[in-house]
C-alpha cells in the first residue's frame, strides 16, 4: 500500500427547514427562521458514512470535516468526530458573509487545497437552499473531476474509484482516477450512529474562540493533546484572493424576499352529504371540468 | 452577440421536455428583450433535431455531434458550453433543472465566475437599482422558493454575463410557434474546445428506466395525503382517477408512509403539476406541496379538518371522511355520465 488515503468531507450546519411546525411561525403566517433548530445538512451525512465506509476498508485513511459558518458550525465537526472522522477545520471570518454559491465555493476551495486531499465527499445540496451547486463549483475551482449524485462506492483500487450514482431516470456506473470529488445523493446509506469511544475521545475538542469563551477545565490538557484543537480558518489562513470572498465575491443579490403566506380563495365549503356531492358533481360536469 | 442560449438536454438526439419548455419560455424573454434565442445541442446522432427545435422558437441552433459527447459526462459538456459562451457572450443562459442540467451548470457557472440560480419558478425581465443608486435595466429576475419553500426570492446578476438560472421540468408550459420559422443551423467544431483530460472519468454501465407514471401531463390527478390513511384506502383515489381520466399523485407525507410511488409526488420535492383540476384528499396542505400544485385551474380538497391550510387555495372544500365522500363523487358521476 502506498501512502494513506486522505479524505475531505465538505458538510455545512443548516436550519431544520423539513419540519417547520407551529413554534417556528409568526403570527403573521411566516417562518421565524431563528427559532428552527440547527442540524448537520441531511445529505452531508450521507457523504461522512460513505468516507468512513472507506476508512473502515483502510483504517489508516484520515477523513477531515470541513465546514464554513459561524462560531457554532463547530458543533457538526464534533458530531462528525464523534462518528468517526479524525478531524476538522471550521472556515470562520466575516469576510465570507453574504457569500453565494459561487464565493462560498471558491473559499471552501482554497481551503481544500491547503488540506491538499485525495478524495472530497460532500452532501448533493443543502436543505437551506436546495441549490446543488457547491459541489460541483469546489471541483471546477480545483480542476478536479466530479461524479455528482452517488449511492455507493463499488470498487476502490489502485487509486481508480467506481461509483453508482442514481439519476432522475435511471443509473450509471462511472469510474475515475483520484483525485476527484463526488457529492452524494439521500438514497445512499445513512451514517452510523456516533461511536462511544471516539465521543469520549472528542468530547472537549474545542475551536479556538470555543476556548478563550472560557468555561471548561479541560483547557489545559488541550495543550497537550492537539487532537482536541479544532482549527478555525479565516481569510488569511487560506491564501485566497479578497476580491472573491463573501459579499463582494458574488455575482448573484438577492433583490427581493418575500414570506410565503397563504392566500385566501373565494372558496365554497361543502358538507360531505350526497345532495352536496350530486350538485358539485352535476356542476362540474355542466362546465366541462369533468366527462 | 448577447443573445439568449437554452442548452437542450438530449437522449440520443431526443430532446427532453424541460427543454422544450425552456426554449418556449426563452422565446417570450427574447422578444421582450429583442433579441434573438439559440439552442444548444450537445450529443450524438443530431442529425435534424434543429427541426424540432426551430419550432419551438430557436432562431440559432448549435449543434456539437461527436460520438464521445454521448452518453454525458460532465467535463467535455462543460467545455463545449464555456467555449461557446465565451466567444459568444449570450445576456441569459437557461439549463433545466434535471440531474444533468444541476450537474452542468455549476460547473459552467464557476468557469465563467458568473452567477447561476437553481430551480426558478418564475423568470421575468425587469430593472435594480441598487443601494448605491446604480440602476440597471432589463435584468433576469430570477424566482425561487429557498428554505424549504417558505419564502420566495428574486435573484439577479446585476454584473456578471451569463445570468444563468435552472428550472425544474413541468414547471413552464412549452409550446410550439403558431407560425413555424426556420432557423439558421450552426455545426460546433468540438475539438477545439475538447481536451484530453476532458475524459478522465469513463463510463462503465448505464442503466436507464422509462418513466411509467407521468403525472405531469394529465388534466386530472386525484392526490393523497398521509390523511388518506392507508395504501388500500388510496385505491379509492385509483378508482376515482381511473373513472374520470386522471392520475393519482401524493404528498411526501404520503410517500414517505409508503401509501403511493415516489413518481407521483407532487410538490417542491417532486413533480409540479397544472391539471385543469385537482381533488386534494386528505392533504393538509404543507407550502411545500402547494408549491407544486397551487396554480391548478381549480382545486378541491377533501379533508375531515375543516381548518386544513389546504382549504385556503380551494375552489371547494369539502368537510367529511374521504372514504364516504369519494365514494359519492364516483357514484354521482355514474349517474350523470349516461
Amino acid at each position: 500500500m502506498t501512502k494513506p488515503l486522505k479524505i475531505v468531507v465538505l458538510a455545512k450546519q443548516v436550519p431544520d427547514t423539513r419540519n417547520v411546525g407551529k413554534d417556528a411561525m409568526k403570527d403573521d403566517g411566516t417562518v421565524n427562521r431563528a427559532a428552527l433548530p440547527a442540524i448537520f445538512n441531511p445529505e452531508d451525512l450521507h457523504a461522512l458514512e460513505l468516507a468512513l465506509k472507506l476508512k473502515d476498508d483502510s483504517p489508516e485513511t484520515a477523513i477531515y470535516l470541513l465546514t464554513m459558518g459561524p462560531g457554532r458550525a463547530a458543533d457538526i465537526i464534533r458530531e462528525g468526530m464523534f462518528r468517526g472522522a479524525d478531524g476538522g477545520i471550521l472556515l470562520t471570518d466575516r469576510k465570507f458573509a453574504g457569500a453565494d454559491t459561487l464565493a462560498t465555493s471558491y473559499a471552501i476551495a482554497c481551503a481544500v487545497k491547503k488540506i491538499n486531499p485525495d478524495l472530497i465527499i460532500a452532501g448533493r445540496q443543502a436543505i437551506d437552499g436546495d441549490t446543488a451547486q457547491v459541489g460541483p463549483q469546489v471541483a471546477e475551482k480545483l480542476g478536479l473531476p466530479q461524479i455528482t449524485y452517488a449511492e455507493k462506492i463499488i470498487a476502490f483500487e489502485n487509486s481508480e474509484i467506481t461509483v453508482l450514482r442514481r439519476l432522475e431516470h435511471g443509473v450509471e456506473t462511472l469510474k475515475c482516477k483520484l483525485p476527484l470529488l463526488i457529492t452524494v445523493n439521500a438514497s445512499a446509506p445513512s451514517c452510523r450512529p456516533r461511536n462511544a469511544k471516539q465521543t469520549m475521545k472528542y468530547k472537549h475538542a474545542k475551536t479556538v474562540s470555543e476556548l478563550q469563551a472560557g468555561g471548561d477545565a479541560y483547557t489545559e490538557s488541550l495543550q497537550t493533546k492537539s487532537y482536541l484543537n479544532i482549527p478555525e480558518w479565516g481569510v488569511s489562513e487560506i491564501d485566497g484572493d479578497e476580491e472573491q470572498f463573501g459579499l463582494k465575491g458574488s455575482p448573484t443579490k438577492v433583490k427581493k424576499i418575500e414570506n410565503v403566506v397563504f392566500q385566501l380563495k373565494e372558496s365554497k365549503k361543502l358538507d360531505g352529504s350526497d345532495a352536496a356531492i350530486e350538485g358539485l358533481v352535476k356542476e362540474l360536469m355542466a362546465n366541462h371540468t369533468i366527462g | 452577440m448577447n443573445n439568449i442560449f437554452v442548452y437542450c438536454e438530449n437522449e440520443k438526439g431526443k430532446i427532453a421536455d424541460v427543454s422544450l419548455e425552456l426554449l418556449t419560455k426563452a422565446k417570450d424573454l427574447s422578444k421582450r428583450l429583442d433579441c434573438k434565442l439559440e439552442a444548444l445541442v450537445i450529443g450524438h446522432e443530431l442529425k435534424g433535431v434543429e427541426n424540432e427545435l426551430y419550432e419551438y422558437g430557436a432562431d440559432i441552433v448549435h449543434i456539437a455531434d461527436d460520438a464521445r459527447l454521448s452518453p454525458y459526462l460532465t467535463l467535455p459538456h462543460t467545455s463545449i458550453v464555456t467555449g461557446i459562451f465565451v466567444e459568444e457572450k449570450p445576456q441569459i443562459a437557461l439549463f433545466g433543472a434535471s440531474s444533468l442540467g444541476r450537474d452542468l451548470a455549476p460547473r459552467v457557472s464557476s468557469a465563467l465566475k458568473s452567477g447561476l440560480t437553481a430551480d426558478c419558478t418564475s423568470l421575468e425581465i425587469g430593472d435594480h437599482t441598487d443601494t448605491k443608486g446604480n440602476a440597471y435595466k432589463d435584468l433576469l429576475l430570477q424566482i425561487r422558493p429557498a428554505f424549504g419553500g417558505n419564502i420566495i426570492a428574486t435573484i439577479i446578476n446585476p454584473d456578471c454575463r451569463p445570468q444563468m438560472a435552472t428550472v425544474r421540468e413541468g414547471v413552464m408550459r412549452k409550446e410550439k410557434l403558431a407560425v413555424a420559422k426556420k432557423g439558421e443551423l450552426k455545426t460546433v467544431d468540438v475539438n477545439k474546445y475538447l481536451k484530453d483530460e476532458d475524459f478522465v472519468v469513463s463510463i462503465i454501465d448505464r442503466h436507464l428506466e422509462e418513466r411509467k407514471i407521468d403525472i405531469k401531463n394529465s388534466p386530472i390527478i386525484v392526490s393523497g395525503g398521509y390523511g388518506v390513511g392507508s395504501k388500500e384506502n388510496f385505491d379509492l383515489l385509483f378508482e376515482l382517477a381511473a373513472l374520470l381520466g386522471g392520475e393519482v399523485g401524493a404528498s411526501r407525507a404520503a410517500v414517505d408512509a409508503g401509501f403511493a410511488e415516489h413518481a407521483r409526488q407532487v410538490g417542491q420535492t417532486g413533480v409540479t403539476v397544472r391539471p385543469k383540476l385537482y381533488i386534494a384528499c386528505g392533504i393538509s396542505g404543507q407550502v411545500q406541496h402547494t408549491a407544486g400544485m397551487q396554480e391548478s385551474a381549480m382545486i378541491i380538497s377533501i379533508n375531515s379538518d375543516p381548518e386544513a391550510p389546504i382549504n385556503k387555495i380551494s375552489d371547494y372544500s369539502i368537510t367529511g371522511d374521504l372514504t364516504a365522500v369519494i365514494p359519492k363523487i364516483i357514484k354521482y358521476y355514474k349517474a350523470n355520465s349516461k
